[in-house]
């Protein structure tokens, strides 16, 4: 391929990629991502490819690999274009049929539609399925109709055309002017306004100054950026360009961490190709701009998610933070002027580039503007990315798009923000989601991860998991931080483990407080919030397991016991048989008991209990019931009686 | 590892000082741990000094300075995970192999980790062993899976 030299060349190949393409022509679609490699989607594409092939339709049908389409909790995912059915669930031995049935004969195989659980209506495209139907997919709607190795299908979703607006028909003042426009706030967790960030680093005298994309997404249980990153890489690039040509940088970065592999194949492709196309390298497009980009792994360090962090790690020393009394748009990488967005932010900006900053503030609050990717995860039924507008509430993220809690269980609280964030209990359903919302209630937005907790999950326990995370993750260069969240901890554990003391809540508080004066980075300055933010709204679990040694949730392991309740049992012998410690004491036609002793307490008996006899359950707080006597132990069975 | 390939690396990366990451990065993907005299080599060629090179080793969590298993077990603790019981299935995992995380036994045949999010929380509990997700684990099923390792 040879380097584009103008815009209008660049429109010549746009119409050439496009014409090689008939619409009309069958392709299939299969979701790549990694929740969908997990479940086998790797299988599925080769079945397909095998089919296809042998079917003698490999120049009539096209498959391909795509990114994340969002909805992991029914993967692997395959879309059939040009109808747009929706298939989910597929396994390599559907896809003869899918062949033969949809590809061939035009018609759809029924039983792997999505089925809604309350209506038992089946849906055939995505956009009928309540998971996709209520979300404004601005981002992620491109994932499933890309190949994310493939540059001439970002091509042909109209992509690369905001690059050229930019190098010659704005000046760089105007595309500051149009993001500050839109109110574009950094998607990574601080909400800093994109467009103020760039100006302060356009303004800085310093000649030398670069593009940083942060791609260190380290919460856990988030994973839009790396969606968006492996499914669409010359999204975030087109934008990092725009941001470079508008800050007046002739180098970017791209952070991704060592443990999303894929994302960094596809982001090294999406650049070779982007250097080949002419879209990166000298004299972009002819407009005589440069830019290059290269891309650094990160090495395992959740504090190198944080900017100046980030930045020492990108000097090739230890990822620590430097405290900000100049900000790192002046003073950054390598002491030069550097503007560090999240992979989110960059995607937004050759969509508003494109269309314009009233398009984008038609979406979102007052303060907040624009859509936001959440991975929707935990004790939910559609388990997820989902992409909501701004201001959209909790309950309908929750409800109308999760589809609710599993099991019939009741819902207790969800958490945002990552390990910096907090839990926000039922009572708040309704607030709507932004960035200065969530901050209200003690939460924070953070980067996006969306956990659902039900009445089975310990808030205390919660906290503690948190703090671990925490202790494991702080980098050890401030005392607050170093020691503090570690002496928090300590007493977590204890209170989980019944150990808890009366002054412990006061002291924890107090070391909050010290945390969030004194810490140098956000880590530790937000390091206490799961703890505040579980007490503010759960303090009773709190006071149940100090003062009563009782875990409300039955989740502490230290204060449950596991318990077979003699009336209910029937003698099956199936727990004894799986109990991987030998606790249960039983056999044929006797009633078993759990030997407290040897219990490890890790529930495989409550688990493989069949559920019409339900006989095992958790107690806290109160001591098991003594066995009942030898002679009281044996079983008769009904047909046996007469 | 071989020096030559030790070196092959390096000057991949032209012994830019600030390429030390990357450096230790790609030696550790295929040597699966950091031998002392790699250190050693990597701080002569990239004029590092050593206490420095030891310093990024510890800091971050992709590099180990001991020889790893044959199988590498993850057991994801993301949020995700640990809300669907994710602390219990490392409990069996840890009772099974005798090992802890962090540790390698003595035969070799597994090292254990966590990890704090795999990003396919929909599968959760997930275990990761030698790069292949295990979706839905529950201790018993913990179990049946480890057995096919070798």
């Amino acid at each position: 391929m040879p380097r584009i030299n103008s815009p209008d060349e660049l429109e010549k190949v746009r119409q050439e990629v496009l014409s090689r393409r008939d619409p009309n022509e069958p392709c299939i679609s299969i979701c790549a991502g990694a929740g969908c490699l997990a479940s086998g989607a790797g299988e599925v594409i080769s079945a397909f490819q095998a089919e296809i092939d042998k079917q003698g339709l490999k120049r009539e049908v096209n498959t391909k690999g795509t990114g994340c389409p969002g909805f992991c909790e029914r993967g692997p995912v395959v879309v059939i274009y040009p109808e747009e059915i929706c298939y989910l669930q597929v396994k390599p031995e559907d896809v003869p049929e899918i062949v033969s049935q949809t590809i061939k004969e035009k018609k759809v195989v029924d039983r792997l539609l999505y089925v809604d659980p309350s209506t038992g209506e089946k849906a055939t495209c995505e956009s009928d399925i309540p998971f996709y139907k209520n979300q404004e997919r601005i981002l992620l709607s491109s994932n499933i109709k890309i190949d994310p190795k493939n540059i001439d299908d970002y091509l042909a979703i109209g992509g690369y055309s905001a690059l050229p607006k930019v190098l010659f028909q704005m000046t760089s003042d105007e595309v500051v002017e149009e993001v500050k426009k839109s109110n574009l706030r950094g998607r990574g967790g601080g909400g800093f306004p994109a467009g103020r960030k760039w100006e302060g680093s356009r303004n800085a005298p310093e000649p030398i100054k670069y593009v940083i994309v942060n791609a260190d997404e380290g919460d856990p249980g988030a994973f839009m950026d790396r969606a968006v990153l492996e499914g669409n890489p010359h999204s975030v690039l087109e934008g990092l360009i725009i941001g470079a040509y508008a800050v007046g940088s002739h180098e970017g970065y791209i952070y991704v961490r060592q443990e999303y592999p894929l994302a960094v194949e596809n982001v090294n492709i999406a650049i070779r190709q982007a250097e080949e196309y002419g879209f990166l390298g000298k004299n972009i497009l002819g407009s005589g701009f440069d830019f290059i980009v290269k891309v650094h792994q990160g090495a395992g360090a959740f504090v190198c998610g944080e900017s100046t962090a980030l930045m020492t790690a990108l000097e090739g020393r230890a990822g620590e933070p430097r405290p900000k009394y100049i900000r790192s748009n002046v003073v950054g990488l390598w002491g030069r002027p550097s503007v560090l967005n999240n992979v989110e932010t960059w995607a937004n900006v050759p969509l508003i580039i494109n269309k314009g900053a009233d398009w984008f503030t038609q979406y979102g609050t007052e303060s907040s503007k624009g859509t936001k990717i959440f991975s929707l995860v935990g004790k939910i039924n559609n388990t997820g990315l989902v992409e909501v507008p701004m201001g959209i509430t909790l309950k309908d993220i929750i409800y109308k798009i999760g589809g609710g809690i599993p099991g019939g269980k009741r819902f207790k609280a969800v958490q945002t923000g990552g390990p910096s964030g907090g839990c926000i209990p039922e009572e708040l359903l309704d607030l709507e989601v932004g960035f200065d919302e969530l901050s209200k209630v003690g939460s924070m937005m953070g980067s996006g991860g969306m956990i659902v907790m039900d009445e089975d999950t310990c808030m205390v326990d919660v906290s503690r998991y948190f703090l671990n995370f925490l202790t494991d993750e702080s980098c050890g260069k401030c005392v607050p931080c170093r020691e503090g969240i570690r002496q928090m901890l300590k007493i977590l554990t204890n209170i989980t483990q019944g150990k808890g003391k009366e002054s412990d809540i006061e002291l924890l508080e107090e070391l909050s407080e010290t945390a969030k004066e004194a810490a140098l980075c956000a880590l530790g300055k937000s390091a206490p919030n799961p703890f505040l933010s579980t007490l503010q709204y759960f303090r009773d679990e709190y006071e149940a397991h100090i003062k009563e040694k009782r875990c409300p949730a039955l989740s502490c392991k230290e204060l449950i016991s596991y318990y077979i309740d003699p009336e209910k049992c029937k003698a099956c012998t199936i727990c004894g048989r799986k109990c991987p410690s030998d606790a249960i004491q039983g056999g044929k036609n006797l009633i078993h008991i759990v030997d407290q002793e040897k219990c490890t307490k890790c529930g495989t008996c409550l688990e493989v209990c069949p559920s019409r006899y339900d006989a095992v359950r958790k107690i806290s707080g109160e001591p098991v019931p003594p066995p009942i006597p030898e002679e009281a132990r044996t079983v008769v069975r009904k047909s046996k009686q007469k | 590892m071989e020096k030559d390939r030790i070196d092959q690396i390096i000057d991949k990366h032209h012994s830019e000082p600030s390429s030390l990451i990357q450096v230790l990065l790609e030696i550790q993907a295929e040597n699966h741990w950091l031998p002392k005299e790699a250190l050693e080599r990597i701080a002569e060629r990239l004029q590092v000094p050593m206490t420095r090179v030891q310093h990024i080793a510890t800091f971050y969590k992709a590099f180990s300075l001991v020889p790893k298993g044959r199988h590498q077990i993850h057991v994801c603790m993301g949020t995700a995970c640990h809300v669907r019981g994710a602390s219990r299935v490392l409990d069996t995992v840890e009772g099974l192999t005798g090992i802890r995380p962090g540790e390698t036994d003595l035969d070799l045949k597994f090292s254990l980790e966590t990890v704090n999010c795999l990003g396919c929380c929909a599968l959760g509990p997930v275990v990761e062993i030698d790069g292949k997700a295990h979706g839905k684990m529950a201790p018993a099923q913990t179990a049946e899976v480890l057995t096919n390792y070798e």
